[in-house]
């Protein structure tokens, strides 16, 4: 008997919790519809059946104007990711295996620095990148996303380097293993899944940066945020076009984040939730 | 195992993050200090020198300064109250067995994952918009006239889909936390005879303590600084319905060309999110000892 009626609060559950599902997916289900439809159709206001066309998708992605920003995320994001990789992993592993008195007090302080607000320092990093020609270029927005996300990056590599069991390492000793092949053979590949996970996170963090990417540029190194920021006014027949523009910005990390959410908790909130 | 040489090693290799980071946190900083100080526009190289407190006189007696202060803080709370609660509620339905519980979690997490400004735009055209949005069509469908609510409630609005990106966030870490209460716990505690009221307010919320402070915190430090779904949606206005303290900062300091009162205005942010993490840290950080 119990098994019945558990199979049937199963039952209401999954209607329940699939309707609250759908409805928090709505917007983004709506703009995939929207943008198979033509900008006739997406005019005439509320419809769930598109006529399954791609021509917004062809429109958009024939322009030039597009393609560019498309690219400027790719760089900016994924460049940035791998500096900070660079500049974190010997950091995040120094801490992890050689931990000292201090080292909590130094993780504490590199997060501490994401409390510092943008808007804060805007004014002269503004001017930093006016003067120096970094205003406006990948690079500077590499940098800049590198800075702000550094932090993150090495507390999440922290919290995965510091699982890698010391131990194992006695015993690869034992068993006459030099240095070097220990760092070869034993850590990196049990590094490497967390190094990954830090990876995916960051390019989605990075990709999807809208308060220094909007601000320090503005046309030739301009990524996706700034360009649908464009669309901020109405602009002729845009629904159709507007939608086919988000859905291509938003996909492919859409993908990633779907691979990673579970890495996504632990990361975001620097191990403190697992 | 931990020789002095691998202590020098390790100093040597995290020389390059605390350099940057050192750097990173100090030099803006102090520009910005120094600006507030100066006579700076960027369209007028012949004003310059010490200001004395007058960039913060023009900056705070800005009509938009105390709305763009209230509606930070509004934005923050508002937003706050949301994801929590909603967020508590709908990990309280997630953690019941379904069917296709992977997929309904891909389908509501995947919000996350938006940018900023997709979603401003997206909510502005296609929801919000009171012609051909779904949320019109919705009205007329109840007999209703459409609600123009960006025109006419705009930090509600903007606080809604705030709220949307960050409710993805709230849910599947309150999720993953609840997960980790064990099995025996609850059963132990339906045996008792507790209904599902106190084994919630008892049992699983005082469990959530942790995770909901950590939403809190990172949440806040996300939410101080909203800045694309402003001006995407509303451009701050009508009036300065919705404009907030970053908004503000960048229509003084780089688009109304006036430095001194932007940095100004940058130190005023500092000091706010000083307030508020002091306040939050008085208020939750004591779940973090543990």
């Amino acid at each position: 008997m119990a098994r019945a009626v558990s199979t049937r609060r199963k039952l209401t559950m999954t209607i329940l919790v699939w309707l609250v599902a759908l409805i928090v997916f709505f917007p983004i289900l709506y703009t995939i519809i929207t943008s198979l439809k033509t900008e006739g159709e997406a005019a005439a206001g509320f419809s769930m059946i598109p006529s399954f066309t791609f021509e917004s998708y062809a429109a958009v992605l024939d322009q030039q104007d597009y393609l560019r920003p498309f690219f400027n995320s790719v760089v900016i994001s994924i460049g940035s990711t791998i500096v900070a990789l660079l500049i974190a992993v010997p950091a995040a592993w120094a801490m992890a295996f050689t931990p000292t008195p201090k080292t909590r007090d130094v993780l504490m302080w590199m997060l501490s620095t994401k409390m510092m607000p943008a808007a804060g320092v805007l004014v002269p990093m503004y001017l930093i990148f006016l003067n120096t020609g970094l205003l406006d270029t990948l690079l500077g927005l590499s940098i800049i996303l590198t800075l702000v996300n550094l932090p993150i990056v090495v507390w999440m590599l922290y919290t995965y380097f510091k699982e890698i069991p010391v131990d194992i390492l006695e015993a690869a000793r034992m068993d006459g293993a030099t240095l070097g092949k220990e760092l070869v053979y034993v850590l990196l590949p049990m590094a490497v899944p967390g190094i990954a996970s830090t990876l995916l996170l960051n390019v989605i963090l990075a990709w999807n940066e809208a308060f220094w990417t909007l601000r320090l540029s503005t046309d030739d190194a301009a990524p996706l945020t700034a360009f649908i920021a464009s669309f901020s006014s109405p602009q002729g027949q845009f629904l159709a076009k507007l939608s086919a523009a988000s859905v291509l910005a938003i996909l492919p990390i859409l993908l990633l984040g779907w691979f990673s959410q579970k890495q996504l908790v632990r990361g975001l909130t620097f191990g403190a939730v697992k | 195992m931990a020789t002095k040489q691998s202590h020098r090693l390790a100093r040597w290799m995290m020389a390059p993050s605390v350099f940057v980071l050192l750097i990173w946190m100090i030099v803006p900083l102090a520009l910005t200090i120094w600006f507030a100080f100066q006579r700076y526009r960027l369209t007028n190289p012949n004003i310059k020198g010490f200001a004395g407190f007058a960039n913060f006189e023009f900056f705070v007696t800005d009509p938009a300064f105390w709305p763009a202060i209230i509606n930070t803080l509004l934005i923050v709370v508002g937003v706050l109250v949301i994801t929590v609660g909603l967020g508590i509620l709908l990990a309280l339905m997630l953690d019941q067995p379904i069917w296709g519980q992977g997929i309904v979690r891909i389908l509501m997490i995947s919000p996350f994952f938006v940018m900023p400004p997709v979603a401003a735009v997206v909510w502005k055209h296609e929801l919000m918009n009171p012609t051909w949005g779904v949320f019109a069509a919705v009205s007329r469908f109840f007999g209703q006239e459409p609600v123009n609510w960006l025109g006419n409630y705009p930090l509600l609005s903007i606080i809604v889909i705030v709220a949307w990106q960050w409710l993805p966030f709230a849910t599947l870490i309150l999720l993953t936390a609840m997960q980790s209460l064990s099995e025996e716990q609850k059963e132990a505690a339906e045996m008792d005879g507790a209904n599902v009221f106190r084994r919630f307010w008892y049992i699983i919320l005082p469990h959530l303590a942790r995770a909901i402070t950590v939403v809190i915190l990172i949440q806040t430090i996300y939410l101080l600084g909203v800045y694309a779904e402003i001006q995407i949606t509303t451009g701050g206005g009508p009036g300065f319905a919705s404009t907030n303290l970053p908004f503000l900062i960048y229509n003084t300091g780089v688009l109304g060309g006036n430095i001194g009162a932007g940095a100004a205005g940058g130190l005023v942010a500092v000091v706010l999110a000083n307030i508020v993490a002091i306040f939050l840290m008085r208020a939750v950080g004591r779940n973090l000892d543990a």
